[in-house]
């Protein structure tokens, strides 16, 4: 009993923000009459939420590392502008052109990141000027039209569906399939790592809980891809969200990189005369940003299936909002990519199940707020404690 | 003369989660007599502190609190300020960007409906000023006076809320000898106009010079209490009851291995001010460490020390930086701190919150840092070699945490100080400066960095010290280099210095020394 109290108060801060996505979930499933959990909806709300979980990865690292950036809306219509130009206008190939844009993305991080971590203005001002000249610029490149449609190919990179490999009925075999590996994949990870802490005398929660633990995440991830075969299986960027989620957590936990970025925002004086390059590290923070925006502004454009000059609005916000929500702190040092994700997906949800509701943009956007605010006043309150 | 108790604190105890910080302890406190408060860091000397001045409130604590008579229940800082009772903190509690004037009346304005009358405060300012003996503008910002005018700051807030009972938790940690001194005759001059005063200090020797009465504790206990008037108390007496046992000596027993190659040598190193490029901080500095060998630099405040030091360690400060490092006869370039960590440099910072640490980050992470390459493959870190290595530093220096998942900002200033150490150690260094390695930690910990520092040397490593305490410096040093105003002005072989020696080479202006 001791065991399980002691592992729910070391867990709450860890997990509290995925029981808060279950709440939510739930909150809203008997709200919506069960529309949120179906199918299609869960297909759904992945796709409309993508560009912000990717977003809030870009933006978690630049919170760590102490900084903040407010462009990433307007940079992810400046190059959703000129991915328009690039492919409908210029009549590129994709491949080349979708290169290009990542380039332009990491340039203007670069550009910012030079502001911030070589001339040491602040990142907020930088930033602030970043979003005007971005969206000036996406206004200048598009001359206020829109530009549509673009090639399917291009498109599908945000709209299309892993294919079908064996043939098929109503189930898409392939996901579940994909679902089964990644469980196997997963206990045998946990497996080793808990023989690996245990040999290094780290302590490990007990068997059961541990057990339960593996049987709750495999549960989850195969209703989930079962969800999904019921529609039209896996989404493309599922797929680059996965790769982007486990890129990040290995390069955040295990390269010298991420030790460094969490160590500039946990001191940056000690950081530097620990021989960190702590203005390189800003630098590389910024440029990941930019790359992470334009990737986000090809998604968002390929959604929508145009380049529009009013993309990416209030981006940020919501970028900003799910790395805070997630557990990073303004402070800097703090912060995880999966608590990132969770708290995109505690805005995503919320947008998606007060849309189906039917509740307006006016008060969407106030309770979004609120949820917000006290999103971050739990954590400042249970750190007090 | 007639005495009579002001203060007395009786069988006070309080407890945190966990822990009894306070048991039983008594202290009494006569009118208008500095009384010494003196114990091992985590003694419980703050906390009870603490209880006197109502952070920590009644109710949360039991005992009692009877002050001129009165049983005292303070429910907050202001019931005790109004009776008199003022704390200065260890930590200055200064806003740099606010003048003088601004700081000393913060909280406590000279105002009438809101608005501040600022030529009431200047006034003011400017009379408690000279009873403390500062002679700078009242309108002069925080952030452009000096560590030591800056605690003089704090003494005039505390004089402005009509002080009877003042509290000074180490108010000389941060100051130089000269501060120092100044500061020891202005309490001198405060108990004359009939104020009391609770001087907290780890040292001893400004402790004799200026308390009456001693309290000693030791593990949240009152331990003894002497009179210092008759001289029959001697520090020894004092640091038994602190430690609970005999040292027998400060210092740890040094047998010297140096070998007769120099490892490190300074050549006429020029250094400029980093935001004024006129004003020149080192002029010709030459310096030679052997293997082995342990070296202290002293000097008082802007001797340019720490400024040596940094810029020597990649050129962490100044600007229009000359000079040659030569390391085992070679000439090596150290642009970033990186390359002096290549070149086998470490520098142990004087500000181990502010430059040394992260506190939120575990005892591991901290050790790992400056030197990640050690347990990683590829720019990958290995989690197992990591955790390791951060435990055999642990163990080897005996940093008391209970794992090596501890953050750092939980530990005492000992233990932290004993992290940076073994984040140096770590990083196999040749060199090593210490800048003021064993400030503010008791005297315990001091000897078990001091050992730290011994068996550093014992393995061939070259060390140097920087220290505001001579007798540190005599204590552990082979050989000491004096410093005045950017130059070095002697090298001192241990046989031949004395405290007095040093200080006369400190404060000697212009004598220029080639080594």
């Amino acid at each position: 009993m001791d065991n399980i109290k002691q592992f729910i108060n070391n867990n709450v801060k860890q997990y509290g923000m995925i029981i808060a996505l279950v709440g939510i979930v739930i909150l809203f499933q008997i709200l919506t009459d069960g529309i949120l959990l179906t199918p299609l909806n869960i297909t759904n709300i992945i796709m409309q939420n993508s560009y912000i979980i990717v977003l809030a990865i870009g933006m978690l690292i630049v919170i760590i590392t102490g900084e903040i950036d407010l462009s990433v809306g307007s940079v992810a219509a400046f190059v959703g502008a000129m991915a328009g130009i690039l492919l409908v206008n210029q009549d590129l190939p994709i491949i080349l052109s979708i290169v290009l844009c990542l380039v332009v993305g990491a340039a203007i991080g670069a550009w910012q990141g030079f502001w911030v971590a070589y001339v040491s203005i602040p990142s907020f001002i930088v930033t602030l000027a970043g979003m005007l000249i971005f969206r000036g610029l996406t206004l200048v490149a598009l001359q206020g039209q829109t530009i549509a449609p673009f090639p399917d190919g291009f498109r599908s990179l945000s709209s299309s569906f892993l294919p079908e490999a064996f043939g098929g009925g109503e189930l898409h075999l392939l996901t579940l399939l994909i679902g089964v590996v990644l469980s196997v994949i997963y206990i045998v990870n946990e497996i080793k790592l808990r023989k690996s802490d245990r040999q290094y005398n780290i302590q490990v929660p007990s068997a059961i809980l541990f057990a339960t633990k593996l049987a709750l995440f495999v549960i989850v991830i195969n209703l989930f891809t079962y969800m999904l075969a019921l529609y039209e299986g896996i989404p493309y960027v599922l797929i680059i969200l996965l790769v982007l989620v486990l890129g990040y957590t290995f390069m955040m936990n295990k390269t010298i990189l991420g030790r460094h970025i969490y160590s500039v925002g946990g001191n940056e004086k000690a950081a530097k005369l620990s021989g960190v390059k702590t203005a390189k590290v800003k630098f590389i923070a910024f440029v990941n940003m930019g790359i992470m925006a334009a990737l986000a502004g090809l998604i968002f454009a390929g959604r929508l299936n145009a380049a529009t000059p009013q993309a990416g609005n209030l981006f940020e916000l919501d970028a900003i909002a799910a790395a805070v929500i997630g557990g990073a702190s303004f402070t800097g040092g703090v912060g995880r990519v999966f608590g990132a994700v969770i708290g995109a997906l505690v805005m995503g949800v919320l947008n998606n199940g007060m849309s189906l509701m039917g509740i307006g943009i006016d008060w969407q956007q106030a309770i979004k707020g609120l949820v917000l605010l006290a999103a971050v006043a739990f954590d400042v309150l249970s750190k007090k404690k | 003369m007639m005495t009579s108790t002001i203060l007395e604190m009786k069988s006070i105890t309080k407890t945190f989660p966990g822990v009894k910080a306070l048991d039983d302890v008594n202290l009494q406190v006569q009118e208008g007599e500095i009384h010494a408060l003196i114990g091992e860091n985590g003694a419980g000397k703050s906390t009870l502190m603490k209880v006197l001045s109502g952070v920590h409130p009644y109710g949360t604590y039991s005992g009692d609190i009877v002050y001129k008579g009165n049983t005292c229940e303070f429910k907050n800082i202001n019931d005790s300020e109004n009776l008199g009772i003022v704390i200065v903190h260890q930590e200055l509690a200064l806003i740099p960007e606010l003048s003088i004037a601004e700081n000393i009346f913060l909280g406590n304005e000279r105002a009438k409906n809101g608005i501040i009358n600022w030529n009431e405060t200047r006034r003011k300012t400017r009379e408690l000023l000279t009873k403390v003996g500062l002679h700078v503008n009242a309108e002069e910002q925080i952030k452009n006076i000096g560590v030591g005018q800056q605690q003089l700051v704090e003494i005039a807030k505390a004089l402005s809320k009509e002080v009877e009972l003042l509290i000074l938790d180490e108010p000389t940690a941060a100051l130089n000898e000269k501060d120092t001194e100044n500061f020891l005759q202005l309490l001198l001059e405060f108990k004359k106009q009939g104020i009391t005063s609770i001087l907290i200090s780890h040292k001893l020797k400004e402790l004799f010079k200026v308390s009456d009465n001693i309290t000693v504790l030791r593990d949240g206990k009152t331990i003894s209490s002497y009179s210092l008037k008759n001289g029959d108390i001697t520090e020894k007496h004092i640091i038994k009851d602190m430690v609970g046992r005999d040292l027998a000596n400060l210092y740890p027993e040094r047998n010297p291995n140096i070998k007769d190659e120099v490892v490190f040598e300074i050549k006429d190193w020029s250094v400029y001010h980093p935001l004024d490029s006129e004003r020149q901080i080192l002029h010709d500095v030459n310096l030679k460490v052997k293997r082995g060998e342990i070296v202290g630099l002293a000097g008082l405040m802007g001797a340019g020390r720490t400024e040596l030091a940094m810029s020597v360690f990649g050129k962490s400060y100044g600007k229009k930086i000359t000079g040659q490092l030569l390391k085992d006869g070679k000439e090596i370039v150290l642009n970033h701190v990186d390359q002096a960590i290549k070149n086998g440099l470490a520098y142990v910072s004087e500000d181990r919150k502010e430059y040394g640490l992260i506190l939120i980050d575990s005892v591991k992470d901290n050790v790992t840092l400056a030197n990640l390459e050690k347990v990683s493959k590829k720019n990958m870190i290995d989690k197992n070699l990591e955790v390791t290595q951060a435990e055999e530093i642990k163990s080897k220096i005996n940093i008391k945490a209970p794992t090596i998942y501890q953050n750092t900002g939980n530990l005492s200033g000992g233990n932290q100080q004993k992290v940076v150490l073994g984040k140096w150690i770590f990083t196999d260094p040749d060199i090593l400066i210490l800048d003021e390695p064993t400030r503010g930690i008791d005297v315990g910990a001091k000897y078990e960095i001091y050992k730290i520092i011994n068996d550093l040397a014992e393995q061939g490593k070259s060390i140097i010290v920087i220290s505001s305490e001579l007798p540190e410096l005599l204590g552990i040093c082979d050989r000491i280099y004096t410093l005045c105003e950017g130059r070095v002005t002697g090298s001192h072989d241990k046989e031949d210095a004395s405290q007095e020696s040093l200080m006369t080479y400190m404060t000697e202006v212009g004598g220029h020394y080639n080594g």
